[in-house]
């Protein structure tokens, strides 16, 4: 048997795994690793300029491809650089192997330079952690890292690596396993059909029903069988913020996005509704408003294959622990042999309904006539320029929200945010991500002029590897969220939540090498839009200058429920 | 409602880590907690006690069964079952007292397992409810108690293993 040192192995490991890249950063604790990457091509390793930019990358990376994204840090600093990464993966379920470097085994304890319990760190943030203790685990571990991370209700998975174990003096045998069998994690690969059958039964009572579609049906590529069993139906969907894409935006059948910034006929027919069936979503508390006000009189059906996430925030009338996509593909074969139809009468009627919520107060914004620019403009613009076609990554914010309701997500991977955790500065590395991945697609950032500071370092990386992303910084110059909640609720006290002393971003762009474009009046966008969009070979920062005092509307009304939102400034319902 | 939760993990470094840390951060209370490896070297046998009304437990089981290590769990109190904690304890027993402190001990059916001239030490097993009666009926100084935590087995054919 072939003979590898710990570092050798790690890579191998990676290239065993099929690993096309490694986003991170070198240190001390793996500079053994970074000796063993330079040795060969196969694995390439992306070198980012701040390591929470190295695990949105991979992020970023991951939720484009579906494949896992992979990180490598040093230790000390350079993995708790990469915990708020870690967190955002966590909590939005993200496929993610994160290798980080440790202090030399007989150190370890002992508050060596660059020592943090990593392990320690990352426990409520990550699926699982491995701490190797042996250099000849390294090829399980690795192996067992991928499929943890990998299968189930994905999520990221540590290594941690101390420095002594990936010398170039010791070589043990190497043979990467086939398969790994754990005793004690086995993920569920099917729903129970009984109870897919009875949820199925219950779905065809159904007279205003909904069919709720989270986060889950992207990942685990269901988005085919929602979208025919929706259509079969002749039932509304709508999407969280983690599944938009997942059901086309532009269909009639969709009702938009629900939740707190949801459209008012999404929020309406949740509150409505007499059935809902949950596919791979959570009932996050952004969605649901007060879970006790939440759907008074639907049935609800909860797909989802984390059994943990089933009754956790609202009770489910009929669970169904599986893979979304499995149960979805026989909820569908179910509902074409079954001699039940839908109602046909009753649904004819809840449609009226719908598109009377549409027509009433569908999503709007009234446009400033001195040419100031609307946020939701922007959003516009850029769907037009991209004909809807382009991988959108945000940051956190007014501007996610605006990109959420207003660019008409078509397909699955396409929408690419963070959704849990709410991670500023998660935009531009993502968008990096999905470049590296998708070289030849059209990958915006939409961002603002907060978040975008929060990883504007990586403008380097981005001239390093010559990726065109094209950064929509829709500038307030003020935390637009923050600002919004203060103007709502803290009588106007803004309170740090304006930006002084803004960069002047088109300099900055062209220092770090790139194109930078400022607009500042309405008549100036389409065509700067444009101008980005045909600068293909180029990354282009649009800093768009747009009016401070817009809100992101519809909201819920806090402690709730559904249906009860406020509309603009002035009406609520 | 108080629960008994017995879980069986693999005995790895970090594993008991985990159960503990789930606790913390997810806002749930460990009342008792005791651990030990099984006949089988490779897993340990985990046992706590803690409060909850249905959702909760049903939650708390449903996150420890998510955690890797955790191989199964489960909730003793759902069913017909025995439940014994070890507790040592140390009073103050001089003169007349310690004849009376004897007749307690003898009458919870516990041993006296170390003797000084002023000091009795007792070893006593049994349920939280039976340690507890025994603390409030010793009639004399309690200088130190020492209890082990709750253990757990179901009663009858149900067998907890892999």
């Amino acid at each position: 048997m072939e003979k590898l040192s710990g570092a050798e192995m790690v890579v191998r490991a990676l290239q065993d795994e099929g690993v096309e890249f490694l986003f991170g950063y070198p240190g001390g604790a793996v500079l053994h690793i970074y000796d063993a990457i330079f040795q060969q091509d196969t694995v390439n390793h992306i070198l980012v300029r701040h390591e929470q930019a190295a695990t949105h990358a991979a992020d970023g990376y991951a939720r484009s491809t579906g494949k896992p994204g992979v990180v490598l840090v040093t230790s000390g600093p350079g993995a708790t650089n990469a915990v708020t990464g870690i967190a955002t993966a966590y909590m939005d379920s993200i496929p993610m192997v994160v290798l980080s470097g440790q202090v030399r085994s007989d150190w370890i304890g002992d508050d060596a330079f660059q020592e943090t319990d990593m392990i320690g760190i990352c426990r409520p943030i990550v699926k699982h952690s491995f701490s190797i203790r042996d250099t000849a685990d390294i090829p399980e571990v690795m192996k067992k890292a991928f499929y943890i991370a990998t299968t189930g209700r994905p999520g990221p998975v540590l290594i941690d690596i101390p420095k002594d174990l990936t010398s170039p003096m010791a070589k043990f045998p190497y043979e990467y396993p086939s398969k790994v069998k754990m005793r004690s994690y086995n993920p569920v690969v099917r729903g129970h059909s009984g109870q897919i059958r009875k949820a199925v039964e219950e779905m065809l009572k159904a007279k205003r029903p909904v069919i709720y579609a989270g986060g889950g049906v992207v990942q685990g590529d269901a988005s085919e069988f929602l979208i025919n069993l929706a259509r079969e139906l002749n039932y509304p969907v709508t999407n969280t913020l983690m599944g938009l894409g997942s059901y086309p935006a532009t269909d009639r059948q969709h009702l938009g996005m629900l939740g707190m910034h949801g459209t008012y006929e999404a929020n309406m027919a949740m509150h409505n509704a007499d059935f809902i069936l949950a596919a791979g979503a959570r009932f996050d508390d952004r969605v649901t408003n007060d879970t006790k006000k939440f759907a008074p009189g639907a049935t609800i059906v909860h797909i989802d294959v984390d059994p943990a996430a089933i009754s956790k925030n609202v009770r489910a009338d009929i669970p169904i622990v599986g893979p979304v996509e499995h149960v979805l593909e026989e909820m569908l074969s179910i509902v074409k042999e079954i001699a039940t139809k839908p109602d046909a009468k009753s649904l004819a009627r809840w449609w009226e309904e719908i598109d009377g919520w549409r027509d009433h107060h569908g999503l709007r914004y009234e446009k400033n006539d001195n040419g100031l620019l609307k946020p939701q403009q922007v959003v516009e613009s850029l769907y037009r320029a991209t004909n809807g076609n382009a991988y959108v990554t945000s940051d956190v914010g007014q501007h996610q929200m605006f990109a959420a309701q207003f660019y008409k997500f078509d397909k699955p991977r396409q929408w690419i945010n963070s959704g849990g955790l709410g991670t500023m500065g998660f935009g531009l590395p993502s968008a990096m991500g999905v470049q590296f991945a998708f070289p030849d697609s059209m990958v915006a950032c939409v961002t603002g002029e907060a978040s975008i500071q929060m990883n504007i370092q990586e403008l380097s990386t981005c001239l390093q590897y010559h990726l065109p992303i094209k950064i929509i910084n829709i500038n307030n110059q003020s935390l637009g969220m923050v600002r919004q909640w203060q103007d709502m609720q803290y009588g106007g006290r803004h309170s740090q939540s304006y930006m002084e002393s803004l960069p002047d971003f088109v300099k900055l762009a062209e220092s770090y090498g790139h194109v930078g474009i400022k607009v500042e009046k309405a008549d100036q966008l389409d065509e700067a839009m444009d101008r980005a969009f045909s600068l293909k070979d180029r990354l282009v920062f649009l800093d768009v200058y747009v009016d401070p005092t817009e809100h992101v509307y519809p909201m819920h009304i806090a402690d709730s429920s559904m249906r009860d939102m406020w509309l603009s400034k002035t009406e609520r319902t | 409602m108080r629960r008994i939760i017995s879980i069986l993990m693999e005995n790895e470094p970090g594993a008991l880590s985990r159960v503990v840390g789930l606790f913390a951060q997810r806002g749930y209370n460990i009342e008792t907690l005791t651990v030990a490896p099984t006949e089988d070297k490779t897993l340990s046998r985990l046992t706590l006690t803690t409060y909850g009304d249905d959702k909760k437990i049903e939650q708390i089981t449903k996150q420890l069964n998510k955690l890797i290590e955790v191989v199964k769990l489960v909730d003793l109190t759902e069913g017909p079952h025995v439940e014994r904690e070890i507790m040592l304890i140390k009073i103050k027993a001089t003169g007349a007292q310690r004849a009376e402190v004897k007749r307690t001990v003898d009458i919870f059916r516990g041993q006296i397992v170390d003797v000084t001239n002023s000091l009795y030490t007792v070893q006593l097993a049994g349920t939280t409810d039976k340690l507890d009666a025994f603390i409030g009926a010793v009639e004399a100084q309690v200088m130190e108690v020492v209890r082990s935590g709750v253990s757990g087995i179901a009663r009858g054919e149900k067998v907890l293993s892999i």
